[in-house]
């Protein structure tokens, strides 16, 4: 598996990466490296064999269902570049 | 699964068919959130409902809400479903700003709840069946206000990260009515088990729906349309017919149908597109890291199963069978749980249920139901109690009132409240069945009308005029039967 230049820019997008066309080349040549890094793994025959989650067997924590948290509308938009009302701004996005 | 036929649209050039599928959001009741300690409640300050986890702040690791999973097995059940003890949490990757995270933790291959089935009651008896393909869990985002600014949105996370079940139909669904009877059939279910409160207009229930057309007759699915975020079950019906119709005239123009998602404006009846949301749908889900993968015992299954209240189908046919209510009405009354919930009350008070079980739907639905509609109150705010219902029917059913004194005996309830046995006793409406008393009265209403009594020996059903000269005179409190045969034996008809 390999990436072109248009993927490259295509995921750069969706991940809101600004990527300008001097350094397609060389971040495709990058992704291009690890995913064949990672491709020796499809050498390994892994037919019937249940994917692991964990090293050791371990059981997905659970909460109980009450509330012990919020309340912390300060802190929350504290590090917010432009808030108001507790509200955080952001430029405008209308659908 | 065959679906049940629909209402085919008449085109230029032939008959078309609508095949519907419905991705319905249904908020998960709780007290806390799906991942989060942070409330629940509606409205609330902006981000006051907002823990640091909501907030996706760099370091916190969701943990799952146990009631929520709780909650989703039994709206499995509850939707006849096979349950996955072992499920996954995925994340579905997509930038803007009503997620923090940047991705909304869902489940993708491997869901909560597999394939089960719902079933629908239409107009003129008519049943359909339709599919559930899936139910997942996975989160609500927050909410952006795009009108207190001109130049900037306000982000409020307070329902960012709020559980929501996200439930798949198969596209059985064929026309616009099944559509509406679905979701209203899917709400029914959830507000019995209590796992959402379907309140539409505060957004716990909408629905994305799938369109697509094709002619009559043919197997192929056509290429279909989303149309997102329908928070009314009428609208969802006026959006599908809209939809449909713009399908159709695009195919017989010789065109093609773009898949694309559409956004309903009941205001001018259209769907228009959403342009916006074309690129975002490369979602590169993949199995969440911070989560490990969501698993529970058989047990854990059948002891919510064994909490599983009654649910409307098996509420009706109960009625149904214990009463001898028609499916109709038994329908009326199992619609909404509190309509069933106080039928079953009135129940309850009755003297002899197996008696006036059905004396008793007629009074909920035709009185009281009736009454209510007209008031434009629901059964909540319902002036006369069960109590005081359970006391009329009572009445009614051991002879002590007529029913005709009856809706004067709940006109008084309604408006003036009062222990209905106690009003019987003061204002006098008793019931006569006191022979006597009766007769006497027949006897000076044939003394004094002699040429009556002459046509109605002629012609016998003009006795008529004697049963309501007599009902007329004790005040409508004789009893009818006793004294249709007493004129009967005196005139001699």
């Amino acid at each position: 598996m390999s990436v072109d230049a248009a993927t490259v820019r295509r995921i750069a997008r969706l991940a809101r990466i600004a990527v300008t066309d001097d350094e397609v080349p060389h971040l495709q040549g990058e992704l291009n490296a690890m995913l064949a890094f990672v491709e020796q793994l499809s050498e390994v025959d892994v037919d019937g064999v249940e994917p692991m989650t964990s090293v050791t067997p371990m059981e997905m924590k659970k909460r109980a269902d009450v509330v012990n948290d919020g309340e912390i509308a300060d802190d929350i938009v504290r590090n917010a570049p432009a808030t108001d009302d507790h509200f955080f701004l952001v430029p405008k996005v209308v659908e | 699964m065959s679906a049940a036929s629909g209402k085919l649209i008449k085109g230029a050039t032939g008959d078309w068919e609508t095949v519907i599928g419905l991705e319905v959001h249904a908020q998960v009741t709780s007290n806390s959130k799906l991942f989060s300690g942070a409330s629940t409640e509606f409205g609330g300050e902006p981000n006051s409902h907002v823990s640091l986890v909501d907030a996706a702040m760099p370091g916190m690791l969701p943990v799952i809400n146990e009631e929520c999973v709780r909650q989703a097995v039994r709206t499995g059940l509850g939707l006849n479903a096979k349950i996955n003890l072992r499920s996954v949490f995925d994340r579905k990757n997509y930038f803007y700003p009503d997620s923090p995270q940047g991705y909304q933790i869902s489940q993708y291959l491997s869901p909560v709840v597999g394939e089960g089935e719902v079933m629908l009651e239409l107009d003129g008896g008519r049943t359909a069946t339709v599919g559930i393909e899936r139910l997942h869990l996975e989160q609500d985002a927050g909410k952006l206000l795009h009108d207190r600014s001109p130049s900037l949105t306000c982000v409020d996370l307070n329902r960012c990260g709020v559980a929501l079940m996200e439930i798949v139909s198969k596209p059985d669904i064929r026309d616009a009515e099944q559509a509406k009877a679905y979701v209203t059939k899917l709400r029914s279910i959830l507000r019995y088990l209590g796992t959402c409160d379907g309140d539409m207009e505060k957004g716990s229930l909408r629905a994305d729906v799938n369109v697509s057309v094709r002619r009559a007759g043919a197997t192929e699915l056509g290429t279909r349309c989303e149309i997102k975020n329908m928070n009314s079950i009428s609208f969802i019906g006026d959006a599908i017919e809209h939809e449909a119709r713009r399908q159709i005239e695009i195919i017989e123009d010789g065109g093609t149908i773009d898949q694309e998602t559409r956004l309903y404006d009941p205001g001018k009846g259209e769907t228009r597109s959403m342009r916006s949301k074309e690129e975002a749908h490369d979602y590169r889900y993949f199995p969440d890291p911070d989560l490990l993968p969501l698993e529970f015992s058989e047990a854990f299954v059948a002891g919510i199963k064994a909490g599983l209240p009654e649910l409307p189908d098996q509420k009706k046919a109960r009625f149904i069978a214990e009463f001898g209510l028609s499916p109709y009405d038994a329908s009326v009354l199992v619609a909404e749980r509190e309509s069933a919930d106080f039928y079953e009350t009135v129940l309850a008070g009755l003297a002899d249920k197996a008696r006036d079980g059905k004396l008793a739907a007629n009074w909920v639905i035709n009185e009281l139901f009736g009454r209510l509609n007209k008031e434009g109150r629901d059964i909540t705010g319902s002036p006369v109690s069960s109590e005081q219902l359970s006391a009329i029917v009572d009445l009614i059913g051991e002879g002590t009132i007529s029913g005709k004194i009856a809706k004067d005996l709940f006109e008084i309830v309604w408006t003036e409240g009062g222990d209905p046995r106690a009003l019987v006793e003061t204002r006098g409406m008793k019931q006569v069945t006191d022979l006597g008393a009766i007769e006497k009265v027949v006897d000076e209403i044939i003394a004094a009308n002699p040429d009556k009594v002459a046509q109605a020996r002629a012609r016998p059903q003009l006795a008529g005029w004697f049963v309501g000269q007599v009902m007329k005179s004790s005040g409508g409190k004789a009893n009818p039967q006793t004294v249709n045969d007493l004129l009967k034996s005196k005139l001699g008809i």
